[in-house]
């Protein structure tokens, strides 16, 4: 069965068209990379999946619903977490107060104006914490924080709606190689444990032959290649792309064993 | 009206549209790259009538007038140089709106420094050596200097837009107007770009306030007339956008000029007099501008402007020390009724100052946590004061009624504007919000029949048992702290988290299901809401309120208390307005010059606090606290 | 939560108890609280300010009234109705006044009438203008000097009847005096002149008229008479664009206060020649008591008096005669002894009438002429107060509230 399910997706920007017909799907479970050079589409299929951009046709399906043209806050109701690439907090609250924001929304306390929102959550707030192993910095405020111990933190909240679904843009972007491979670890970790699909876009090769179960790859807006890393590794269009021809991904793939 | 009388008009307001250009174009690129908003703007383009003045008069002659307006622009924009170097430079890394309060004292030293050089009377100018007549245009007599002003705008447009276009400092100030940050990554000195564009900017205005010269006397209001000119030009034009800003005045001036080529209409029932919309024409421009087009004419959706100022710290709930002293600050404000039997003035103030705090800290709840920075804050103050004082004066409300639809009032008034102003962010809200409230001022001003038009209402006293001073300052006491408290206690509560998640990023707090706009519009009707009920006890403590309840100027004394106490934090408002309405009754009675004695306290409080005294103190105690 | 702030609040307040008791250390003066808009119309307080000052000098000199000096603690009433309403109580409570003075807009004007009406404190309204001060919103404790803004149109009504104009246009500062002169001059050139007609009308904001553009807009209505009412750096754009663009050529211009050295004297050789203006041509009054007035007044500040000195200095007269008058400074004793109450002045002897407190100052009528590159005023008579007030009888109907 499968959990995400995208059909025919197309958007162009003044005659460029960034993705076009894109059909792809996720199933239940699922760690699924998407991969492609810079300009491919990913950040634009990745925005229209999570409602930021409208797409100009095709559709998107959550679990037999359609998500096509719904706010973001709409399909993250729905169970669909996600995290960003450029990864940022809620600067002026502490990063329990972080996670307890999304606690108090998916509990739909947003509109409560009397009850102290420290209190609210916290325990919850710790235990997500603490599976990212950012139990320890609660009470700092979140903008202390380094670039990595902000990634997991953001990881904390986007788990909070125990979502089914979780959509990462270059989760590892901007970190270091080996704090990269921590936090991809750690987050296929918890999705196993948890059951939670993930559909993610990455730069970095070697995170992706090492961890993810399928690969999809775009270019020029188009699906080009669909399969397991063994497969992507020796599909020609896809080293066509990468690296106009011969070379390989033994190297990266290698890096990452 | 004849088809050349409606020519004749179009080109009166090009040449009224030059004035307004030289007036905002350099407003629009200091903040294009700067991001102050520079009230003192109009206060140098006041400067260069009465610089411009001097030459002519003193010099006289064609060298006089016309050498001396371009010695004028150079003599304002070496002026401006040193604000920037001075006075702005030591603030950039202030608070978001910070330096807007280094400009407020300026405009206060300004303007009495002018008036102690020049004195008060209105300065008339020679004509202009050359224009000194009228031409035959459509039967009509155009004066000359009228033909040279249509000219000489899209004349300075035209090289100020090559210079941005070819000029490596042309292009380094388009780069910073797009995004400031790269600027800097560029390896560019920045301090010397600012201080080049303010120079530039205050040289434009210079020199628009010195070709006034030829056609009104320099006077002391042209600062502020200028300043509320300018703000609408940029905003609808585009921020950063020149071309924007001479369009923006062209669709103005042209407005203007129709209603008043309109006049008197008679439409059977009833008769219009088009002229008096020129009152209010250019904030229904913006109004209508804005939410057709949030970022102006030809401006462009400006990234996220990262404040360089370190950002706040997590609210924490009051400390058992804070809480004591809180105790006992209002247990002594409940004594000071005893305390004042000798000296009853001290009701007298304290209920201005209790109202103060109260139309402050609502201001803080939507521009601090919600960083929804108002201009127009005075409407809901103005709206409750009105909503209480005509339900007295039509139907002879109880006071307390009155009072209790103060908030309503004000609130039904925050809900309709903040639907729009929510949509908008940064300046843009604060222009919208600033339109809107001159639209309610405008009407309030002009519907004499029922809001008794520029002479406001009378007679609008506390009944028994407020009808004493103890009894009417222990109400104010009681509902400006069950105001503050109310409106605390909503900052620590789901929804004001939820407000300030909106703030730091809106993006993400979507993406956590939070409905930004939503709350931030609840959020503006809330803080409507309790200005409302400070507007209303305001009425009633003063007997009697006129349109300056909700004038501009109220508005920017709330953004003046906010910031000076600390925009920061949540008990800076309390201060800020407590120091600066005791400042400004203090100053007033000492001397003739008060205006530039309480604008030269504020600078001291700028440079020895910056931050905000609240925001200041907080951050010395804590360092205090960790060095011991 | 409001900790530091009301604490700072408090040591302020404080340190004002301290600095009270030098206040109130001036004993045997009698304290007369003033109260005006000195940031927001200098052009026209300040010499208003130095007419005040003279007369408490004089009166002093000669020993004060009733044994006692005159002290007049003077304020910034900071130009809106709400500040001023907190300086007058802070006259009455802090500084202890027993009267107040003063104001020169018309709203502040009225906000403070209706506070000494509520609190039952003697003020005498120097300057502002709107009928409502003595009419409409008149009470009981509450005069006023100058010229009401209805005074001021009758008085130039006889001059724009003479003119046999039919088609007339108006234009004003949209603002309450504007809009009521402007009533004030259709009503009653209507009743004097049946077949007028009113053809255009203007009405720019204060402070912000787009000269050209309005000119133009009453030129093109072909009007034989233009009535203006505004005044300030407005009438300076207006009558600049005016005579460039030939508006007032062959047509009867009748201006209220344009007279007034205040607004007259900026225009200098533009003054516009010909207007029936109200205002008060000082260098030409030539009676003893105004040529006293002047000389002392060049005398004291090397300058020469304005309209506003001479309010001023007949404010403080005034004050003194009825204080004198009523033997004491008790508001009923004081509401008393200025109903009906005579004063000398510069310009002649005026009443306040004991029927809408209204005193009968009045003004000068004449046309603008040009002597030395100079505006000044010709062919002018002095038009008295009471000669264009309606009857007690009438003025009865007009204040419904006062006793």
């Amino acid at each position: 069965m499968s959990d995400l399910s995208i059909r025919a997706l197309s958007k162009a920007f003044g005659g460029v068209r960034a993705v076009n017909e894109v059909s792809f799907e996720v199933k239940r479970g699922e760690f699924l990379a998407m991969i492609g050079p810079n300009g491919a589409g990913k950040s634009t299929c990745f925005n229209m999946i999570n409602g930021q951009l409208a797409p100009d046709s095709g559709s998107i399906w959550f679990e037999q619903k359609n998500l096509t043209g719904l706010a973001p806050r709409e399909i993250w109701r729905l169970g669909v977490g996600r995290t960003f690439q450029v990864a940022s907090t809620f600067g002026s609250m502490t990063v329990g107060e972080n996670v307890q924001m999304a606690l108090l929304s998916h509990a739909n306390e947003i509109y409560r104006y009397w009850r102290p929102a420290a209190a609210m959550h916290r325990e919850r707030a710790l235990a997500l914490l603490d599976q990212v192993g950012m139990r320890e910095a609660a009470d700092r405020p979140s903008r202390e924080l380094a670039y990595g111990d902000v990634k997991r933190v953001e990881l904390a909240i986007a788990l909070a709606n125990d979502p089914r679904l979780l959509l990462m843009d270059e989760p590892t972007a901007g970190m270091a190689p080996r704090e990269r491979n921590d936090l991809i670890a750690l987050v296929k970790r918890l999705v196993v444990e948890q059951g939670i699909s993930v559909l993610f876009t990455e730069h970095s090769m070697d995170v992706v032959f090492a961890f993810a179960d399928r690969i999809i790859v775009l270019a020029r807006g188009r699906l080009i290649a669909d399969g397991n890393a063994a497969e992507i590794r020796d599909h020609p269009q896809v080293r066509e792309v990468y690296f106009g021809t011969g070379k390989t991904f033994a190297r990266a793939a290698g890096a990452a064993s | 009206m004849t088809l050349s009388a409606f020519l004749f008009q179009a080109l009166n307001g090009l040449s009224a549209a030059s004035g307004l250009f030289f007036i905002a174009v350099g407003l629009s690129l200091i903040f294009g790259v700067t991001r102050i908003v520079n009230i003192a703007h109009g206060s140098l383009y006041m400067l260069g009538t009465y610089i411009a003045y001097s030459f002519a008069t003193k010099i006289g002659g064609a060298i006089g007038f016309w050498g001396g307006i371009v010695a004028t622009a150079i003599l304002v924009g070496v002026f401006g140089a040193l604000i920037e170097i001075v006075l702005l430079r030591r603030i950039y890394r202030s608070p978001e709106l910070f330096q807007l309060l280094a400009t407020f004292a300026l405009v206060l030293v300004i303007n009495d420094a002018t008036l102690w050089i020049w004195g008060s009377e209105d300065l008339l100018g020679p004509r202009a050596p050359g224009l000194r007549d009228a031409v035959e245009v459509l039967d009509r007599r155009l004066p000359t200097y009228d033909l040279f002003l249509i000219v000489i705008g899209p004349a300075v447009l035209l090289v100020l837009h090559l210079g941005l276009a070819r000029t490596r400092f042309g292009r380094l100030v388009r780069a910073a107007t797009q995004d400031r940050e790269m600027v800097g990554a560029l390896g560019v000195n920045q301090a010397m770009l600012f201080t080049a564009v303010f120079a530039l900017g205050s040289a434009l205005a210079g020199l628009g306030g010195a070709l006034q010269v030829a056609r009104e006397p320099a006077n002391l209001a042209t600062d502020l007339v200028a300043i509320g000119d300018a703000f609408v030009v940029v905003v609808v034009g585009g921020m950063g956008s020149i071309t924007g800003a001479y369009l923006a005045a062209v669709i103005i001036a042209e407005v203007k000029a129709i209603c008043i080529a309109v006049g008197v209409v008679d439409f059977g029932y009833f008769t219009v007099n088009f002229s008096k919309l020129t009152l209010v024409a250019e904030f229904l421009v913006m109004a209508v501008v804005l939410i057709a087009r949030p970022y102006g004419l030809l401006g462009r959706a400006q990234g996220q402007v990262r404040s360089i100022a370190e950002p706040e710290d997590p609210i924490r709930p009051a400390t058992p020390a804070l809480k004591m002293l809180a105790a006992v600050a209002f247990a002594l404000l409940l004594g000071l009724p005893l305390l004042a039997q000798s000296s009853p003035y001290m009701l007298i103030l304290g209920i201005d100052v209790l109202i103060a705090v109260l139309f402050a800290t609502s201001l803080h709840f939507i521009m601090g946590p919600g960083g929804m920075h108002s201009f127009g804050h005075a409407a809901y103050f103005g709206l409750g004061a009105y909503g209480a004082a005509l339900l007295v004066k039509w139907l002879a409300a109880p006071m307390g009624l009155a009072l209790a639809a103060a908030p309503l009032v004000a609130l039904a008034g925050a809900l309709l504007f903040g639907w729009f102003a929510v949509r908008l962010s940064g300046v843009y809200l604060a222009m919208l919000t600033l339109a809107f409230a001159q639209i309610v001022w405008a009407a309030v001003f002009q519907w004499e029949y029922l809001t008794g038009g520029s002479n406001g209402v009378v007679g609008v006293w506390p009944t028994a048992p407020f009808d004493t001073r103890v009894s009417y300052y222990l109400l104010t006491l009681t509902l400006a702290a069950i105001g503050v408290l109310m409106l605390r206690r909503f900052l620590f509560a789901p929804f004001g988290y939820a407000m300030r998640a909106g703030r730091d990023s809106a993006l993400r707090a979507e993406a956590i299901g939070i409905d930004v706009k939503r709350v931030h519009w609840l959020g503006f009707a809330i803080a409507g809401g309790v200005c409302g009920v400070a507007g209303g006890l305001f009425a009633f403590a003063k007997g009697s309120i006129s349109p300056e309840t909700i004038g501009v100027g109220r508005s920017i004394d709330g953004l003046v208390m906010v910031l000076l106490g600390g925009i920061q934090t949540l008990t800076g408002p309390i201060v800020g307005a407590s120091v600066f309405a005791t400042l400004q009754d203090t100053v007033m009675r000492q001397t003739e010059y008060w205006r530039a004695l309480l604008g030269g306290i504020i600078l001291l409080l700028v440079l020895a606090f910056p931050g905000g005294i609240v925001g200041a103190l907080e951050k010395f105690f804590s360092r205090w606290k960790t060095a011991s | 939560m409001s900790k530091a702030g009301h604490i700072l609040h408090l040591a302020l307040a404080t340190a004002f108890a301290i600095g009270m008791t030098n206040s109130a250390s001036a004993q045997g003066t009698i304290k007369i609280g003033e109260l005006n808009s000195y940031k927001l119309q200098p052009q026209f307080l300040d010499p208003y300010k130095k007419g005040w000052e003279m007369a408490v000098d004089e009166i002093n000199a000669k020993g004060g009234v009733l044994g006692k000096k005159l002290e007049v603690i003077s304020r910034d009433d900071g130009g809106n109705p709400g500040d001023a309403v907190r300086v007058a109580e802070e006259l009455v409570t802090r500084e202890g006044v027993t009267m107040i003075a003063g104001t020169f807009l018309s709203h502040i004007g009225l906000a403070v009438t209706n506070f000494a009406g509520q609190k039952k404190v003697f003020f005498l309204a120097a300057e502002p203008l709107t009928d409502k001060i003595t009419w409409q919103n008149g009470n009981r404790y509450t005069f006023r000097l100058r010229p009401s803004t209805y005074m001021q149109v009758a008085m130039l009504i006889p001059d724009a009847v003479a003119a046999k104009k039919k088609r007339w246009a108006l234009v004003y500062p949209n603002f309450e005096y504007g809009q009521s002169a402007a009533e004030n001059f259709k009503t009653l050139l209507k009743k004097a002149q049946p077949d007028v007609e009113f053809v255009t009308e203007q009405a720019p904001p204060l402070g912000k008229v787009d000269a050209g553009a309005v000119v133009q807009a009453l030129d093109d209505a072909k009007p034989d008479g233009i009535f203006n009412v505004l005044f300030g750096a407005d009438l300076a754009k207006f009558v600049r664009e005016g005579n460039t663009r030939g508006a007032f050529k062959n047509r009867t211009v009748v201006s209220l206060l344009t007279g007034e050295p205040e607004y007259l004297d900026p225009l200098k050789d533009e003054s516009p020649v010909g207007w029936i203006v109200t205002g008060y041509p000082w260098d030409k009054i030539k009676t003893p008591a105004h040529n006293a007035f002047v000389d002392a007044y060049k005398k004291k500040y090397n300058d020469y008096p304005r309209l506003g000195s001479i309010v001023g200095y007949v404010t403080l007269k005034s004050l003194a005669a009825g204080i004198s008058k009523a033997g004491s400074t008790d508001t009923e004793k004081m509401v008393a002894a200025f109903r009906g109450l005579k004063v000398d002045t510069p310009l002649g002897g005026i009443v306040y009438r004991a029927s809408d407190h209204q005193g009968t100052m009045g003004a000068y009528v004449g046309k603008i002429a040009l002597e030395g590159g100079k505006g000044t005023m010709v062919n002018f008579k002095y038009i008295d107060g009471a000669s264009v007030l309606p009857s007690d009888a009438e003025v009865k109907k007009l204040r419904p509230a006062a006793d």
